[in-house]
């Protein structure tokens, strides 16, 4: 057990996602950052799907009531324990009555905060992921607050010691940021150059990221004709593109469907980079080479 | 196979589109293609999202290569196209009964949509409450139905400057649609009456009444009759009348 002394910014309780409702038009929520989620679960031996804190930009402070081997991992929020700074992308025990207190993200936008046992909160249709605009999961399906108290559930596999990531696995975070992807569903309702100025341009990270997408800026991408589909699925990662020909990439709480072209979309292993990446940091694209896919 | 395009959806994804804009054999194409998939039971098919007139196929393609998943999707397709012509095509949907409030206190647009159309409030309602609408897709928020069908002699235009909030329930009509909002939301529909029930209900086991491929229908019932299934469905205790169409 551990209580919230400093919400933070915006902390969630997360983990790999609502999978198997998105027919329903529930979003499948869960760790934006999925590398760095998994791996702080790794480091406190615990089962691959159990509940983290998912903390943005600013981090949280939590005080424990009972001695707890933890680990973090994502962002550098200049984690102190009692006052002393602690390693990020490792596993330390914090000993009972113990402050560990977070700050602002030196690098990197979110930092997951891992308990031995996972957080303990009701399994809502398959997930303990927080998704906070239908309030559904997490605590109450909404963000930390002060005082919240945390229960540590029973989600563990291995037995691990305290520990570092190999330093070759540990992610760096960069100003300028490149993602590969694949094109389609409707990058043919693009023209030649459009595609030619997304994958040459640089665009700009605005103050709408969150969650739910991070719409850049930059130079426009033109549609042939109109923007507007007759509302398909959208995965993690889609660059959906609005008539105003500015690129939208859908992340961990995208609404299921949607109905503006997607010109293509970012590889799952590229999507930390971006869920790590701030507004006002810059993003490039770079195109995958795929064969293309048809019937026999 | 015939007018059926495959497309990338990131690599996790593929998009298997039967056409490109909204009808019912284009949409019934979509829902008997997921069936078939999720019949498979492939553990390497993560999730699959069927939509109006494209379904998107998460896959692992760490454990299946993207090539296998289109032979299993067009071995179905084929199996699916010969049933067709040997005329084995009877399918029976649902007809989920969503009872509907349609006075005053709750419709606040039912006038507009009545003038707007030269008819009287009771021909309004009538005609909502009078066919299933098909459920072609749920998505915008958990249980939001996509419904088609509805009468002409009852559209109306969107609300120019939208409701902030809009109570869960609402029934409405944009243009030739109408559907409800499962949740509190914002939206510019015209309101013409309001459900008591929960399209989605995280706390009871069975959270969502209906899926895309049934049909809804509305009962209109009283005030009364209102608050007495709100409180059945706040104790967890009410589930809709459901009958069977035939179609095919």
């Amino acid at each position: 057990m551990f209580t919230t002394i400093n919400p933070g910014f915006f902390s969630t309780i997360q983990d790999s996602g609502r999978w198997g409702y998105q027919a329903y038009g529930m979003p499948v929520a869960g760790a934006m950052d999925r590398y760095a989620y998994r791996v702080a679960n790794l480091l406190v031996g615990n089962k691959a799907n159990a509940a983290a804190i998912e903390m943005t930009l600013l981090g949280a402070s939590f005080k424990f009531d009972e001695s707890q081997l933890v680990a973090l991992c994502g962002a550098d929020m200049q984690a102190k324990l009692d006052g002393v700074s602690v390693k990020n992308w490792s596993a330390f025990v914090v000993q009972k009555g113990s402050e560990l207190k977070l700050e602002y993200a030196v690098t990197g936008c979110r930092a997951y905060l891992a308990v031995r046992g996972g957080i303990d909160v009701p399994n809502v249709l398959g997930s303990r992921s927080t998704y906070t605009r239908a309030k559904v999961g997490g605590l109450e399906g909404r963000a930390l607050r002060q005082g919240d108290v945390l229960n540590v559930a029973n989600d563990t596999e291995d037995e691990v010691q305290a520990g570092n990531l190999k330093v070759d696995y540990v992610p760096q975070y960069e100003q300028s940021i490149t993602l590969r992807i694949l094109l389609g569903p409707q990058d043919d309702m693009f023209t030649a150059e459009a595609i030619e100025t997304l994958l040459k341009s640089e665009y700009v990270i605005t103050d709408e990221a969150d969650r739910m997408g991070y719409r850049l800026e930059g130079p426009k991408i033109a549609h042939i004709d109109k923007a507007d589909i007759v509302s398909d699925a959208l995965p993690f990662g889609a660059i959906q593109v609005p008539a105003h020909g500015m690129p939208i990439i859908m992340m961990a709480d995208r609404q299921t469907t949607g109905g503006y072209a997607k010109i293509g979309a970012v590889i799952g292993p590229d999507l930390l980079k971006l869920a790590q990446a701030k507004p006002g940091n810059e993003v490039r694209f770079r195109l995958c080479r795929t064969r293309g896919i048809q019937f026999k | 196979m015939n007018g059926v395009e495959l497309f990338h959806a990131g690599e996790q994804g593929l998009v298997v589109e039967f056409g490109k804009e909204v009808n019912k054999t284009i949409n019934s194409k979509v829902h008997k293609l997921a069936k078939g998939l999720m019949a498979k039971a492939n553990k390497a098919i993560l999730e699959i999202v069927p939509t109006y007139r494209s379904l998107l196929v998460y896959f692992d393609p760490l454990s299946m290569k993207r090539e296998e998943l289109i032979t299993q999707i067009e071995d179905l397709l084929i199996s699916e196209t010969q049933a067709l012509q040997s005329g084995e095509e009877k399918e029976i949907a649902s007809i989920v009964h969503i009872p509907v409030c349609y006075q005053d206190e709750f419709a606040p647009d039912l006038k507009f949509v009545a003038e707007y159309n030269g008819i009287s409030a009771d021909e309004v309602v009538g005609i909502h409450s009078s066919t299933p609408y098909l459920v072609y897709m749920l998505g915008f928020t958990p249980g939001f139905p996509y419904l088609g069908g509805m009468s002409p002699r009852i559209a109306a235009p969107r609300l120019d400057k939208p409701r902030v909030q809009i109570p869960a329930g609402s029934v409405g009509i944009a243009g030739s649609q109408t559907g409800f909002y499962p949740i509190e939301s914002p939206g510019g529909w015209r309101l013409i009456g309001r459900t008591p029930i929960k399209a989605f209900n995280s706390a009871v086991a069975n959270s969502f009444l209906f899926s895309a491929g049934d049909y809804l229908q509305f009962k209109p019932i009283s005030v009364d009759e209102f608050h007495q299934i709100r409180k059945q469905v706040d104790a967890g205790t009410y589930s809709p009348e459901v009958t069977e169409l035939q179609r095919g």
